[in-house]
This record gives structure tokens, C-alpha cells and sequence, in this order.
């Protein structure tokens, strides 16, 4: 019999009346880097939870280096060694850098006072050499995603855990962030640590793995070798169907594009941040009917701000616009005159903007829609209407678990986009503005989600999209704009271009 | 004009002193509470809790100090209340702070009739004697600089600020009160930093308390008289630092010594207007302040472990 690092076996746990996990298991060996894929709901953060000993599971048995364990709080599992990088990262930001790294075992110089000196050595000693490049005395809320994230590692290592678990460390980094992590893990594990990486990124898995454990609907449905297994096989096992990895759309000519009637028109648009800074710069641009206009770049360079000025949500200096030939006084607009003229809008963080988390599923369906006719007179809202059109919308768009009634909160974030996506995709929007629409949503619902934007544009609308996911720009757009530092530096045709030239121009190289 | 001047006299910084004492106990409390996450609104109960009991402990034992430690006994298990209720069954803190504070009459009133048969002051009791040094010889203020009240209290301001900035026990209290959950994962028990913040606010107002007895020999029904408030203001206006809200707690016992010395010089402006200067004062404060302090992202936020 083969030594494991970890077993995990017959784990179930239930949520009230969802069954997280079910009859799971996970074996990993010692200095591997394992990979944990299933679709969002499918119970990879809950059995690593279990691991971490933040939840207690209702049954099964867990086997560290071989001995039979019972965890029962993180601290349990840290005296194990193992470490949990969490989805949403666990710092204190008002603290510095080495204060976070070492909070609950602090170096000490009488057991109360604590040796700052002595904690910074350490602390500057771990980030040379796992070659982190973390300055010791900054302030946790001056850093970087990338930089909050090697600063989580840094704590692990700081404790000497021996088993890792990320939990989609990559949904947060940039293409180049994603590269130096890739390095950090790999020098992890040839140095004898054991590393588990939830993920639903399969392109990552076949890259960075050895192993891969699948599950779906909290079951363990399969355990591959990476060398001998392909994305296809993967999401097969995941979803549970062959999954299309590319929707197929008409391509349109150059001819035909301008040929179309211009629909949306932003002329010389300036936007300021929330900092003050110029974050939009003098940008143009024109959509087309039955047009996806995609938006290429790194973020932070005014694609926010766009998006906000166009949706009536952020007043700019200066531009002009002008929608299905309407001017529009983008200072006097709000979001409701958008919405009256015809917009839908997606927005980049869902939980933030697009849904009301402690709301039923039902109710953010009808968010912003509640004034409709079919939903409400002008004082009661139809509630047996609005749970008609949830139950359609959840059927429709196969939201997991099917009950309307369920808080928002309840649902994974991929769920949870689909909600967001129901409703505005069924608004029938004239102009619709997406962002991020798939951020942190398994293949199942991308391809999903991708099939329904295609519709919308096969229908005739004028769609802009922004995404931090070039494959994603590039397989759904007509015409992609580059944006860098708030103009948009040059428009391509989607399939005359690639990520290498629009990487280069996304990085301020020449144009 | 030379009335005007005649205000700011040795007596002033010795009145001064003498108010900021409860602001300054109560406002250190109020911030290593919330520091640590708990909205501490029952620190008015507590220093009436600490004021009360000090005088059942010193009219029994004729020991001032024991007096005072049965004061702080007071206010600590009083605050005990606060953190059970708010901690552990996640009670809304406020309310459970406003509970407090409308116990602590209640209480009060009742063991001052039921003891001293007076509804409004206890018998008289003595104060803590001032140590002699040469500093007791200074006109006007030997007193103030030599009650060991008054040092112990300069005592506590620098060794909360030491806790709170330079040791494990005050990294671990802050990462509570901003990220408990961040703190959970690293195997810190947030219950447990809370519970001490708590008890350790409660025995701090209840020394403002104690202070605010021995100082009038007696205690008198109500005698806290909206000071645990002032000082969760100082706090606020200390932006949640022990040697900021000190010196808040300073300005605001300034500025009640000047309307009493207004008011004893007799200066031709109506009283009700004098006595209102503290109160506009702490608002003017806040509101210029609140906009810019930063207070404890999990302040007032009740932790539930998953």
C-alpha cells in the first residue's frame, strides 16, 4: 500500500439542507502538487475547510503522514503543519507585513513584549529565500493582490506548515502574477512541501500539477494523473458532459462591421477615479449593432471608471455619447434613465454590485426590475409573479441549488453570476455592458454564460465587454479595443489578432 | 481683558487634571475594548458601578485601597455581563451596553437606600492620602501631582500604550477587533482577546469612578453624570490610540475647568451658556474628526466561528 501525505475518506458534511460534501475523498502524496478541480459548488472548499479544521465533517476519516487524526480548529491544524491560503485573503491590514506574518506565535522577548527586531530578521530571512520580495515593514494596506498573496505563503512558511492549500490562488492575479506564483509553488515543492491547489483554471491544472483529484455535487467522481489526461477529460469528469471550450459564433468582416449602424458612441470621454486621478483619457469609441466590442488590458487602467460612467453610476469631466441616436447628458444621466433607454449591465464584482446577498434568489432576480409592470403595480410587488419568473429564470439558466427561495448568500459564486446574468439578460437590453462575466466561475457555466452573451448579440445588441481574461475577450468579440492608461490605444479585428500582440499593447509597447 | 487672562491660572491646569482623570481611565477603556472589537457604550454604568462600589468597600474596610479594589472588582464583573451577553450569545453591543448602563442606575439607587438610607449620597468616606514629595510643596497643584491616583493613572496611560503597540498580547487584541476572522485562522482564541478587552475597559472606567468618589469623599446618586459618553467621544476623537484619546480627554476636561471658572468669576454671561461648553465643544470635535478617523474594521461586529 502506496504512503499518503493525506487521506481523506468517506467525508460528508451538510449544510442545513445542502449536502456539501459527500462521501469524499482525497489522497495526496508527500511533495506532489495536487489539484483539486470541480465546478463552484461542487465541495472543494468545503473538504479543504474540513482539512483546515474550520468545519467539522458529519462523518469520514482524516489521515495525516499516515495517522489518524481528528481536527478540530485551525490550531489543530497548524500543529499538523498544514497551511490554508484562503480565496479571500486572511490579513489584518491595519498591521504591517511581519506583524501579520507572525500574529499568534510571536517572537517574544520575555513571552510578552514583542522582539520586532528579532521578527523582522526572520521574517526579511523566510522572504529571501523562497525569494518572495515582500518588504517586511510595509503596512499590509499599501500592498499589491500579488504581493497580499506571497504574504499569506509567507505566513505558512513562517509556521513551518508542510502541507499547503490554496484555494484558487490565481482567480485574483494577472497573467505575470500567475507566472512568478507558478515559480514560488515549484520551489515549494522540490523543497519536500506538499501543495493542494483548488482551481477550476484547467489550462493552470495541466501546467502546474501532478495529480488531480475531480468532484462534482460533493462527490469524488475522479483521480487522474496529470502527464496522462487532457482539459477535455477533466471537464468531462467535472460537469459531467463533453464541454465546449470555444462557443462558436458567425465571424464578421471588416465589410460588414462597417457596414452596420453605429449604435453607441463615446466621443472624448474623461474620467477621474475615486482617487482623483485621471483614470479615463480623452477615450472614443463606437459600438455596432449585433456588435461585442471587447475591451483588452491590465487592470486598473480606467476600465472600471468606463464602465461606471456609461451605467449613470460615475459623473466624468468631460464627453459626449450618444446611444441608438439619443445625446446623452452623461453629467445628468442615472442609472435608472439607462436602464429606461435599454442598458443591461453585468457588473465586475458581483457581490458588490450586482446582487443583495441576504436576499432570496427570487428577489435578486427582479433587482432594479421591481418597477416593471409584470412585477408590480406602482405600490405591491407580485410576488407569485416574481416567483414564476425566478423558478423560469432558474430553469432556463440551470442554477444549482434549484430553489428560488434560498438566500443569494447560499449559492456559489458561479450560481451567483448566473442570477446576476438571468436577470440582466432577460431585461431584453437594447445595449448591454458586461464585466468580468465569468471571474471565478467554473468551465460548466462559462461555456454557459459565453452562449447566452452570443445570443444577446445574435439578437442585435450592442454589447461591450470588459474581461481580465484575454482567451475570453478574444473568443467572444468582434472588434477588441487595447486600453492602456485610460485611452484606448488601438482597435483590432477579434480574429486578426492574438494574446501576444494584445498583451504587448496592454503593456504600453508600441502601437 | 485682564479678566480674561485671569481664567488661565495654576488652579485651571490643577481643575483640569482633576476632571480629565474619569475621561482618561474611561477613555483608555473604551479604546482597548473596541481595539479589540466590543462597542463599550456601558462605560457610564461602569464608572457609577466602580464609584459605588468603591465607597461600600472603603465605609466597610475604612481602607481606601481596599476600597478601590473592590471598585474595580465592580466594574469588572459588570463588564463580565457586557461581554457574556455580546461575545458569547453575539448580542447587539449597544443595546447590551445601554442595559448596562440602565442597571448600573438601578443598582446604584437601590443599595444607596437599602445602606445608607439616602436616596441621593452615601455617608462620607475618606480619600486616598497624598504621598509626600518635594512636588506636593507646588502651590495649587502639590496636591493633584501627588495623589497617587493621579499616578497610577499616568502609570496606566503609558502601560496600555505599551500593550497595545509592543507586545503579543496587543498585536492579537488589534487583529481582533480588524480581522477576528483572519485571527481565527491563526489559532487565535478571539473570544477569549475580546472577553479580557472587555473586562479590562470595565476596570478602567471603574477607576474613573473610584477617582470621581474619593474626589467628592462620597457618592452621590448619578455622579458619573454622562462621562463614560465624553469619553467614548475622546476615544473617537483619539482615533482609537491611548495617547491620543489621553489628550482628547485632556482637552475636554479643559474645557469643563474654564466653564467652571467662568462661572465662578462671575463673568456676565448667562450660566446655562458657560455649562453648555463642553457638550458643543465635543460635538464641534467630533464632527470634525469623525470623517477622518478609522475605526476598528470589526468594531462593534459580533465574531461567529463557521
Amino acid at each position: 500500500m502506496e504512503n499518503f501525505e493525506i487521506e481523506l475518506k468517506g467525508i460528508t458534511k451538510r449544510f442545513g439542507q445542502l449536502l456539501a460534501n459527500d462521501n469524499a475523498e482525497l489522497f495526496v502524496k508527500k511533495g506532489e502538487i495536487h489539484a483539486l478541480v470541480g465546478e463552484n459548488g461542487a465541495g472543494k472548499t468545503t473538504l479543504m475547510k474540513i482539512l483546515y479544521g474550520l468545519y467539522t465533517p458529519d462523518s469520514g476519516t482524516i489521515k495525516i503522514r499516515g495517522k489518524e487524526v481528528k481536527i478540530h480548529s485551525s490550531k489543530d491544524a497548524i500543529d499538523l503543519k498544514i497551511g490554508m491560503v484562503h480565496q479571500h485573503f486572511m490579513l489584518v491590514k491595519t498591521l504591517t507585513v511581519s506583524e501579520n506574518v507572525v500574529l499568534g506565535k510571536e517572537i517574544t522577548k520575555n513571552g510578552f513584549i514583542v522582539d520586532y527586531e528579532r521578527t523582522n530578521a526572520e521574517v526579511k530571512k523566510l522572504v529571501e529565500k523562497f525569494n518572495l520580495s515582500l518588504d517586511p515593514f510595509a503596512k499590509v494596506s499599501t500592498l499589491g493582490v500579488g504581493e497580499q498573496q506571497r504574504l499569506e505563503i509567507l505566513k505558512l512558511l513562517y509556521r513551518d506548515a508542510e502541507i499547503l492549500i490554496f484555494d484558487e490562488p490565481t482567480a485574483v492575479l494577472t497573467p505575470q502574477e500567475t507566472k512568478y506564483f507558478f515559480d514560488i509553488m515549484k520551489k515549494l515543492s522540490s523543497d519536500g512541501k506538499t501543495i493542494i491547489l483548488i482551481t477550476h483554471k484547467l489550462k493552470e491544472v495541466l501546467e502546474i500539477s501532478n495529480n488531480i483529484t475531480v468532484m462534482r455535487q460533493g462527490k469524488t467522481v475522479g483521480r487522474l494523473e496529470t502527464s496522462k489526461t487532457d482539459e477535455a477529460e477533466i471537464a468531462k469528469l467535472m460537469v459531467g458532459r463533453p464541454v465546449l471550450f470555444k462557443v462558436s459564433k458567425t465571424v464578421k468582416t471588416e465589410d460588414e462591421i462597417n457596414k452596420t449602424e453605429t449604435v453607441v458612441l463615446i466621443k472624448n470621454l474623461s474620467v477621474l477615479s475615486s482617487k482623483g486621478h485621471t483614470a479615463v483619457n480623452n477615450l472614443s469609441l463606437d459600438i455596432k449593432k449585433g456588435e461585442i466590442f471587447g475591451i483588452a488590458g491590465v487592470e486598473g487602467n480606467g476600465q472600471s471608471e468606463l464602465i461606471e460612467t456609461i451605467a449613470g453610476l460615475r459623473k466624468p469631466v468631460s464627453g459626449q455619447f450618444k446611444i441608438f441616436g439619443k445625446d446623452i447628458d452623461f453629467k445628468r444621466t442615472t442609472p435608472k434613465k439607462m436602464f429606461d433607454i435599454g442598458l443591461a449591465h453585468i457588473p465586475e464584482d458581483r457581490h458588490k454590485d450586482g446582487l443583495v446577498l441576504d436576499f432570496t434568489v427570487s428577489e435578486n432576480m427582479i433587482l432594479g426590475r421591481h418597477r416593471e409592470k409584470v412585477f408590480s403595480n406602482s405600490f405591491n410587488i407580485n410576488f407569485k409573479r416574481v416567483e414564476e419568473f425566478a423558478s423560469k429564470m432558474i430553469n432556463d439558466y440551470l442554477i444549482y441549488p434549484p430553489k428560488s427561495s434560498l438566500k443569494a448568500r447560499m449559492l456559489s459564486g458561479g450560481n451567483q453570476q448566473k442570477i446576476v446574468v438571468a436577470r440582466e439578460l432577460s431585461k431584453k437590453p437594447r445595449f448591454i455592458l458586461i464585466s468580468q462575466p465569468t471571474r471565478g466561475v467554473d468551465v460548466g457555466a462559462i461555456e454557459f454564460i459565453h452562449k447566452k452573451i452570443i445570443e444577446a448579440r445574435d439578437s442585435g445588441c450592442a454589447i461591450l465587454l470588459i474581461s481580465a481574461d484575454l482567451s475570453e475577450i478574444l473568443s467572444l468579440s468582434d472588434r477588441i479595443g487595447v486600453i492602456y492608461r485610460g485611452e484606448v490605444k488601438k482597435i483590432f479585428l477579434a480574429d486578426r489578432t492574438n494574446e501576444d500582440e494584445l498583451g504587448l499593447i496592454m503593456m504600453g509597447g508600441a502601437s | 481683558m485682564d479678566d480674561f487672562f485671569k481664567i488661565f491660572s495654576l488652579s485651571l491646569l490643577s481643575q483640569t487634571i482633576r476632571i480629565s482623570i474619569p475621561y482618561i481611565l474611561a477613555a483608555l477603556g473604551a479604546t482597548v475594548s473596541e481595539l479589540g472589537g466590543v462597542v463599550n457604550i456601558g462605560l457610564e454604568g461602569l464608572i457609577l458601578i466602580g464609584a459605588f462600589f468603591s465607597v461600600i468597600g472603603n465605609y466597610y474596610t475604612n481602607n481606601p485601597w481596599l476600597g478601590l479594589l473592590f471598585g474595580v472588582f465592580g466594574g469588572v464583573v459588570f463588564a463580565w455581563l457586557h461581554a457574556y451577553v455580546s461575545i458569547k450569545f453575539r448580542a447587539n453591543q449597544i443595546i447590551s451596553g445601554i442595559a448596562l448602563n440602565i442597571m448600573a442606575v438601578g443598582v446604584t439607587k437601590f443599595f444607596l437606600k437599602f445602606i445608607f438610607h439616602s436616596s441621593s449620597n452615601s455617608s462620607r468616606i475618606s480619600g486616598i492620602t497624598p504621598i509626600n514629595t518635594p512636588l506636593s510643596k507646588i502651590p495649587l497643584i502639590g496636591d493633584i501631582v501627588s495623589s497617587p491616583l493621579i499616578i497610577i493613572t499616568i502609570v496606566l496611560i503609558f502601560a496600555v500604550y505599551y500593550t497595545v503597540y509592543k507586545t503579543s498580547f496587543g498585536l492579537r487584541l488589534r487583529s481582533v477587533g480588524e480581522n477576528p476572522e483572519a485571527a481565527d485562522t491563526l489559532g487565535i482564541n478571539v473570544y477569549k482577546i475580546r472577553y479580557i478587552g472587555v473586562l479590562v475597559s470595565g476596570a478602567l472606567a471603574a477607576l474613573g469612578g473610584v477617582w470621581l468618589a474619593y474626589d467628592q469623599h462620597q457618592f452621590t446618586d448619578g455622579m458619573s453624570g454622562g462621562r463614560g459618553y465624553i469619553a467614548l467621544a475622546a476615544m473617537i476623537f483619539g482615533k482609537w490610540d491611548p495617547l491620543l484619546a489621553t489628550i482628547a480627554s485632556l482637552l475636554f476636561g479643559f474645557a469643563e475647568a474654564i466653564q467652571i471658572q467662568l462661572q465662578t468669576m462671575g463673568i456676565n454671561i448667562p450660566v446655562q451658556f458657560i455649562q453648555m461648553i463642553p457638550y458643543a465643544l465635543t460635538i464641534i470635535v467630533l464632527a470634525l474628526s469623525l470623517s477622518k478617523s478609522q475605526s476598528p474594521s470589526a468594531d462593534g461586529i459580533p465574531y461567529e466561528k463557521e
